[in-house]
């Protein structure tokens, strides 16, 4: 399973099909593990991972925890409401220091674009990207594409909609080019405040009206809505963006009989998606949940391990 | 000392000249251009195989005295200036506190005379204490040496004021140097906006920050007969509008830096935010019409907007690190590359460095003459080097040219008649 060869997961635009499809393949092997009663094997026993969060996260932080964790690998979490970030202390001292304590991985969420790529500048171990800015969140991406193919059994040809705040989406960046790359037909829908420019250069279809991005589809990825977007004038009310881009039992109908329905989660109930879809059987958003832990897995486990054939070898 | 510059090919486009001649200077001042120049007892600068230019002018530095000596100081500005191959250098006005009167220009004069190696210039705060409250004294200011305004970093946006602005500075001919940028279009933005800042994730400022801003001081320099120059002009819309005010015979000058015709946005996918400049790199087609815009003239001249910072400003996030780049030291070899590219000629590129700088704000230099104050600067046009930060004067290594390899380099620099730098080291 091993032949991984790249040292950091910073995005999913510089992975290849095969990449991601070898992540895909590890993320099945290890979703079994956690259905059973005692939920950990020894893959990463021994390894120690830093989990720097400087950006409030519930769900991702806790998924990416647990999959170390099942994996048998020591987790030691920073969060910045902690962090010697406060302090004054910068990004790259910080994880300067970190290094220094010999650890073999580091995971990183921050508000700045680009935080872990210049983070994996100045370490040598593994740096894992969970989400930075609006730029990607491959974790992400890759838990969406495996739900997905879970479900449909393919990628090739689907249809896959993401509908809502592309502009400020790091889940839009990543599923765009990690659904391209393995031959989705992606289209993105949102105001048009809220699509990034250029966006007809990505390999994506481009349009403002969700009847048009909701006609046949496969699946439908629902983004949240940032309610300080308003504030800011990218759209009048929340009650109008609800009207216009919010997704319910009815215009579902124009999507395909078997569409599913996701969203990276936290929904905003009756904004981005009507309180009977989000509970209603297409939705997928708890499988999504779910699927995160064994596609972190992978990722730990390529990532880790990667680091312990080149010990061995050397 | 005397000293006789040897065999080089003198090329001084406002004097006409483009030759193989010897230059004899003596107390300062050229005292003969002629052939075969015999002076037993001059210090002779051999410089066959190398071009001598009168020395070049840089019109937009940020030298950071007083207030911020930690990132540059007026002396290690003014070695980096002479590394550079510049004799004169223009020092911006958003020091800490402002340079906003006469006491501030004296103390510029004062200090650059006790340095020695460079001519600073000071171009004074259109507004006092950069707080765009209160206008500066102009007459005052113009009689203590400010050669220009402005108010870089921070356009004055509201047009009546700055209406009042141009009316006032005019009747000193104290040109207003406008720092072109649209607060609320580019507010939050880090990068150029388009498909790279998307892909990267990153807040865009639209180059219409930019052309809107050219736009309306054009306007106003139309109306009040103002004279304008426009900084570090960046994207093609910027170029467009100023052509068509030329045209029109609207007072106005531009310039650009040579990292506007050299990098793109292209660059930043490292988020390295030693490329972090405002305005920021644009795209491919914006170089080109910069391009375009300085072989035809509606871009009269180059500067190198050199912003020193601190390495642990430039290590931060991107969106976190703070505008500007170096580029005293690397100005001449990125601007060679024109030439290279046929871009310019070797006279145009002269002209660009040193006579037209001169010749927009009235200063006493830019040319080869006998009588002249000896101002010259030697390039060695065969070398090529490549740029390394531990080799830079400035305090700052925040340049994006780190690792390129560059050609053409000052070799000599002859200041106000005095040798300053030979052989590539700064004396």
């Amino acid at each position: 399973m091993s032949d991984w060869k790249k040292r950091d997961l910073l995005t999913l635009e510089s992975l290849d099909k095969d990449e991601i499809n070898h992540i895909l393949r590890t993320a099945e092997s290890f979703k079994e593990i956690s259905t059973r009663s005692i939920k950990k094997v020894p893959a990463l026993r021994g390894k120690t991972i830093a989990s720097l969060f400087f950006e409030a996260s519930t769900r991702t932080r806790t998924s990416f925890e647990l999959a170390a964790k099942r994996l048998s690998a020591d987790v030691v979490s920073i969060h910045s409401s902690s962090s010697s970030v406060l302090k004054g202390e910068s990004l790259i001292d910080t994880a300067r220091n970190i290094e220094a304590m010999r650890v073999d991985g580091i995971i990183i969420r921050h508000s700045s674009a680009g935080a872990p790529r210049l983070l994996s500048a100045k370490v040598s171990v593994p740096v894992i990207n969970a989400g930075d800015g609006a730029h990607e969140h491959p974790t992400q991406g890759l838990l969406d594409i495996f739900t997905i193919k879970q479900k449909k059994k393919k990628i090739e040809g689907l249809k896959v909609s993401i509908v809502g705040d592309i502009l400020h989406s790091r889940v839009a960046r990543s599923n765009i080019w990690g659904l391209s790359k393995l031959g989705a037909k992606v289209c993105v829908c949102g105001p048009a405040t809220l699509l990034p420019p250029c966006i007809e250069k990505f390999p994506v279809r481009v349009v403002t009206n969700l009847k048009e991005a909701l006609a046949g589809a496969d699946v439908v990825i629902a983004l949240r809505i940032q309610l300080e977007r308003q504030k800011e004038r990218f759209f009048p009310t929340l009650r109008e963006y609800s009207r216009e881009y919010g997704i319910d039992k009815e215009n579902i109908k124009l999507a395909k009989r078997d569409v599913l329905i996701m969203h990276p989660g936290p929904v905003n109930r009756g904004i981005e998606l009507s309180q009977d879809v989000i509970d209603g059987p297409r939705s997928v958003i708890l499988e999504q949940v779910t699927n995160g832990v064994a596609v972190r897995m992978a990722v730990l486990y390529l990532l880790l391990q990667k680091e312990e054939t080149n010990e061995s070898i050397s | 000392m005397s000293l006789l510059v040897k065999g080089a090919r003198v090329i001084s486009p406002g004097d006409n000249l483009d030759k193989e001649i010897d230059i004899l200077i003596k107390k300062g001042v050229i005292e003969k251009i002629a052939k075969g120049i015999k002076a037993p007892k001059a210090k002779i600068i051999n410089a066959k195989g190398k071009v001598a230019v009168p020395g070049l002018i840089d019109m937009h530095t940020h030298l950071r005295e007083p207030g911020r000596e930690d990132k540059e100081s007026l002396y290690t500005g003014s070695l980096a200036a002479v590394a550079g191959g510049f004799t004169a250098v223009a020092c911006m006005a958003n020091t800490n506190p402002p340079l906003d009167s006469e006491q501030d220009m004296e103390y510029i004069y004062t200090e650059a005379k006790k340095i020695g190696l460079v001519d600073i210039l000071p171009i004074a705060a259109v507004t006092k204490n950069m707080e765009q409250k209160e206008l500066t004294e102009a007459a005052k200011l113009k009689k203590a040496g400010a050669v220009a305004l402005s108010e870089d970093g921070h356009p004055i946006l509201n047009s009546s004021f700055m209406r009042h602005a141009l009316e006032y500075a005019n009747m000193y001919g104290l040109i207003i140097i406008c720092h072109c940028e649209d607060k609320a279009l580019s507010a939050g933005g880090v990068m150029n906006e388009g498909y790279m800042s998307s892909l990267l994730g990153l807040k865009g400022i639209p180059a219409e920050a930019e052309a809107i801003i050219v736009s309306r001081d054009i306007n106003l320099a139309r109306r009040t007969s103002g004279r304008i120059h426009i900084a570090h002009v960046s994207c093609k819309e910027s170029v467009a509008l100023i052509r068509q005010a030329k045209k029109e015979g609207v007072k106005i000058t531009a310039e650009t830096c040579p990292h506007y015709f050299s990098l793109s946005d292209e660059e930043l996918k490292e988020y390295d935010a030693n490329f972090k400049v405002n305005p920021p790199l644009r795209a491919k087609e914006d170089i080109a019409a910069i391009k375009e815009a300085l072989a035809d003239n509606t871009i009269d001249i180059i500067v190198s907007d050199h912003a020193p910072h601190l390495e642990s400003e430039k290590e931060l996030e991107f969106d976190r690190a703070p505008f500007g780049m170096t580029g005293l030291e690397t100005s001449l070899g990125v601007s060679y590359g024109l030439v290279e590219e046929k871009v310019l000629s070797l006279g145009e590129l002269v002209n660009k460095m040193s006579v037209r700088p001169a010749g927009i704000f009235g200063l006493d230099k830019g040319s080869l003459k006998e009588g002249d104050a000896a101002d010259i600067t030697v390039i060695d046009l065969s070398t090529s080097w490549v740029v390394k930060k531990e080799n830079f004067k400035s305090k700052g290594g925040n340049s994006a040219f780190i690792g390129k390899e560059l050609k053409a380099r000052a070799t000599e620099v002859i200041f106000s008649g005095r040798l300053v730098m030979e052989n590539g080291k700064v004396l």
